[in-house]
């Protein structure tokens, strides 16, 4: 009877009504999913829509609350990551989870049924077999900790693949990856569909979706939209399914005439704790009344930069100059040395948004009002903490940037991280500094508080702010952006500006070679 | 020989699952485990209540199966655990006595552990301040130093503070200073209090005239107006006692300090972001947590035993983590749980000496009800989700579906 209701299209994986709920929060609600042999299904969504937590279902690291998994026409109890294995089920995680002092190779069997002994040399073979059928490049006898993230992404897959996965689920693949290695996965991914290999690839950036994928699947907050074949579809009409209503893309950039310099660094040098540079002889110069982006590879030294500037990074060379008001006299004050604290009572007009919103810039278990006055509690001489003004902060705060709380007096954490960044750019704002400095201030966010938090980042700007935006989606940087510094490796590449360069080129900035590379910061 | 590691074949039958597949379900079926858990929503004052009791409920359960098994009545050994502890009022005194430093270390030790210290040192901090004490008591014995009672509590409580408040310190200063692991150097410091009474107690200086015996002499004797007086039966500890968890509470909640103790604990990194001093708030919230300890010393040595033994702390140290740990580091509720394990531990003393129950059972009863206790902190966040049948699932279904 089973066979008879079965629809005639080959499908791998059929998921239907899966329900999964943490505490109060419905992750999913009556989500279905359906995919075809040899295909390649996007699964699209806002951070927080379930697309992760759908394929965690899958994995087996989470089991639905309600629900039905088909792998080939039958039901099957997905209890465990062994089993999705069993039904040759592999998924690459955004956060890789490889053995950092073992060998490529030694990632890939670990784990595995067998002896005590690895016989690597048919190991290797084994591995470069697969390597080649799909065009991947791997060395099996490379250690974790001297790949590139690219390179560790390609151990990932082959782990998968090489444990028979037919059925390949890719967490956001490309956060990490430059335009050329993404092209680079693509074409892998494409061979491995040609193989008749199924693969499911999560993301939230659109024309990836397009590129690749043969149909679309879209949630939207844990509920299921609609699925639809790539062809029909649009970058807008993707992201009215996504965000459930249009939207406009674009991103203002307004021209500021009067540009003042505000910050001037200079041969900036700075060494991680076990003393390899984490930034080697960086300058660059920011004005008010512009964005400066800075692209990069995650770890090419961006938070470094801006925990030096901010005092909490100790500096080998360099210097930072803040041009501005200190103590009542416009000077050029070095800000090296300076630890947090003294920075604020100099009266330098700075501001950062750190990357870890959570773990830096706030403090989670503490309401929005005891997180507001973090850096103005001091300015009283009382020995009690004055919490009436930030409360009159935080309400107004609350009201300007539409931040959904049920009180001021919640615990953060318990907000969503839209709602969390906002708090935090908006205490960073509300201090009106001179030197705004955001690290991937919309990581994570929903496209909403995302265009929220560039519309700021702009009114900033226009009142002769200079800002400092550290991001990673090359596409927004260079639309935001009025010059773009490009780090590699720890060494600034060059400043370009966005509007006359091709993403192709600062592509190649970020992979440490390209043609600004000599010129340096000089070329702009 | 072919390494086993290397399947031969990629293409191979896959193992087979550990859940089986389901048998042919017209409509839709999870095969779900019997048992497991999740994670549970907020949870009402109701509910809150409801899982204590049954938890405490279960905990006399099980505790009375123990009893059973020793062959005592369970009904009769839980009436004298009720009657021992505050079933006169000399035992209803001696249950308080007992709170009392249980409350004051409890206090100090959340200072601590609302930063995150995990100060496990409180019995060597309690010491440390009663032997500090003990120091001038002893000094002043021997030189027949003629002082009032005032000028003499003021200067023993300075003392106990500061001895508490070295142990504090050190711990603090090697954390913050080279990053060294608090919990192993709290841990390290109560050795080094015990052992350093040991070698008190072998000094001919502390011995009581003409005696081989290693014991430190008692105090009482020769300095009478060391005993602190009674209020309601109880040594007046009990009343610096409630007043201190008052003023934690301001203190953790209302100034400034205490918000600085509330960010680092949650994140070091955001206090150092903030451009809090991070090192002396570390240093000098352990100050103070050590001095609370070492004021909790004072008073057993003043108001309880009159004399410095390696059992003065007698485990009050340790006891006061679960205090602390019970009532979410909140000062206040910390008042009803000290009372309540010091009514576990008269109760057991009781058992002990009417029912004949070995000491260790005792102590074996008092263990299960507080790990109830303790267990119900795991289902006011989550909850167990039995195996639905078939028709629950269908119904669900529909309800989602529509």
């Amino acid at each position: 009877m089973q066979e008879a209701q079965r629809p005639p299209v080959d499908n791998v994986v059929e998921m239907s009504h899966i329900c999964k709920r943490f505490g109060t929060v419905e992750a999913l609600k009556d989500v279905h999913l359906e995919l075809r042999r040899g295909e390649i299904l996007s699964l699209l969504g806002e951070n927080g829509s379930g697309k992760t937590t759908l394929m965690n279902v899958l994995s087996g690291i989470y089991f639905p609350d309600l629900g039905e998994i088909r792998i080939n026409g039958t039901p099957v109890a997905i209890c465990e990551p062994k089993d999705a294995f069993a039904y040759n089920i592999g998924m690459v995680h955004q956060h890789y989870k490889l053995v950092e002092v073992f060998t490529a190779a030694e990632n890939i069997v670990l784990g595995l049924p067998g002896g005590v002994t690895v016989n690597r040399r048919a190991l290797g073979k084994h591995v470069k077999e697969i390597a080649d059928r799909y065009g991947f490049n791997i060395d099996p006898n490379k250690k974790v900790y001297d790949m590139s993230i690219s390179e560790k992404q390609t151990v990932e897959i082959v782990k998968a693949l090489y444990r028979g996965a037919d059925i390949l689920i890719l967490d956001e693949p490309t956060a990490v990856l430059t335009p050329q290695e993404t092209e680079k996965l693509f074409e892998i991914l494409r061979a491995m569909k040609e193989d008749d290999k199924s693969i499911i690839l999560i993301t939230h950036k659109l024309n990836e979706v397009l590129a690749v994928s043969d149909r679309v699947t879209v949630l939207r907050k844990g509920e299921y939209i609609d699925t639809v074949e790539t062809e029909s579809a649009s970058v807008q009409s993707l992201t009215d399914m996504m965000v459930g209503r249009a939207v406009s893309l674009e991103i203002d950039r307004p021209i500021i005439g009067d540009k003042k310099p505000i910050l001037r660094v200079t041969a900036l040098t700075c060494l991680t704790p076990d003393k390899t540079r984490a930034l080697e002889d960086v300058s660059f110069e920011a004005y008010g009344g512009e964005i400066l982006g800075i692209a990069g590879i995650s770890g090419s030294g961006q938070r470094e930069l801006c925990e030096a500037i901010t005092g909490l990074c100790p500096i080998a060379g360099g210097s930072i100059l803040y041009q501005g008001f200190v103590n009542g006299f416009e000077v050029e004050e070095n800000m090296v040395g300076k630890s947090p604290n003294e920075i604020s009572r100099k009266g330098i007009a700075l501001a950062f948004v750190p990357e870890d919103r959570l773990g830096m810039g706030l403090v989670p278990s503490l309401d929005m009002v005891d997180n507001i006055m973090l850096k103005s509690y001091r300015q009283k001489k009382s020995f009690l903490v004055d919490r009436k003004t930030p409360q009159k902060v935080a309400e107004r705060l609350v009201q300007d940037l539409e931040i959904v709380t049920p009180d001021v007096f919640t615990p953060i954490r318990k907000l969503s991280g839209g709602n969390v960044q906002k708090i935090l750019v908006g205490r960073e704002i509300d201090s009106s500094p001179r030197l705004l400095i955001v690290a991937y201030p919309v990581r994570g966010l929903d496209i909403n508080s995302s265009y929220t938090i560039y519309r700021l980042l702009n009114e900033q700007k226009e009142k002769g702010v200079a800002v400092i935006y550290i991001g990673e989606d090359l596409d927004v940087l260079m639309e935001i952006s009025d010059r773009l510094l490009v780090l590699s490796g720890g060494r600034a590449m060059g400043v370009v500006d966005p509007r006359l360069t091709s993403k192709q080129t600062i592509g190649l900035m970020m992979l440490g070679h390209g043609p600004y590379q000599k010129e340096g910061a000089a070329a702009l | 020989m072919t390494d086993p590691v290397i399947k031969e074949d990629l293409t191979d039958q896959p193992d087979q699952p550990t859940c089986p597949p389901a048998a042919d379900y017209p409509v839709c079926v999870i095969h779900e485990p019997f048992v497991r858990i999740t994670k549970r929503g907020t949870v009402t004052a109701r509910h809150k209540a409801l899982i204590y009791l049954v938890g405490f409920t279960m905990a006399l359960l099980v505790g009375a199966l123990l009893i059973a098994l020793i062959g005592k009545n369970p009904l009769a050994a839980y009436v004298s655990m009720a009657t021992g502890s505050f079933g006169t009022k000399t035992s209803a005194a001696e249950t308080f006595r007992l709170a009392v430093p249980l409350l004051i270390a409890g206090v100090a030790i959340a200072f601590a552990f609302k930063m995150r210290f995990w100060n496990i040192g409180g019995e060597g901090q309690i010491l440390a301040g009663a032997i500090f004490m003990s120091h001038i008591v002893v000094s002043i014995i021997n030189s027949g130093t003629q002082i009032a009672a005032i000028p003499l509590h003021i200067l023993l409580i300075l003392a106990a503070i500061t001895g508490g408040a070295l142990f504090g310190f050190l711990p603090a200063f090697f954390k913050t200073k080279w990053g060294t692991n608090e919990t192993l150097f709290t841990l390290m410091l109560n050795y080094i209090a015990i052992e350093y009474i040991n070698y008190l107690k072998n000094l001919s200086s502390w011995k009581p005239e003409k005696t081989t015996f290693p014991k430190i002499i008692n105090f009482k004797n020769s300095l009478g107006q060391i005993v602190l007086p009674k209020v309601f039966g109880v040594h007046i500890g009990w009343i610096f006692a409630l007043a201190l968890a008052v003023l934690a509470f301001l203190y953790l909640k209302k100034t400034k300090h205490g918000y600085e103790i509330s960010v680092i604990g949650d994140s070091l990194n955001t206090a150092r972001y903030a451009g809090m001093n991070t090192r002396w708030i570390q240093i000098r919230t352990l100050l103070i947590s050590g001095a609370l300890c070492g004021l909790a010393g004072y008073f057993q040595v003043a108001g309880a035993d009159y004399t410095l033994t390696e059992t003065t702390a007698g485990g009050v140290g340790f006891t006061a983590i679960i205090v602390a740990w019970m009532a979410k580091l909140n000062p206040f509720i910390m008042i009803p749980v000290s009372i309540f394990i010091a009514m576990l531990k008269r109760g057991s003393l009781s058992i002990q000496s009417t029912m004949k129950i070995p000491a260790s059972a005792a102590d074996l009863l008092t263990g299960i009800i507080l790990f109830f206790m303790l267990g119900c902190e795991l289902f006011l966040e989550y909850k167990l989700v039995f195996r639905h049948s078939q028709a629950k699932i269908e119904k669900m279904i529909e309800e989602v579906s529509a």
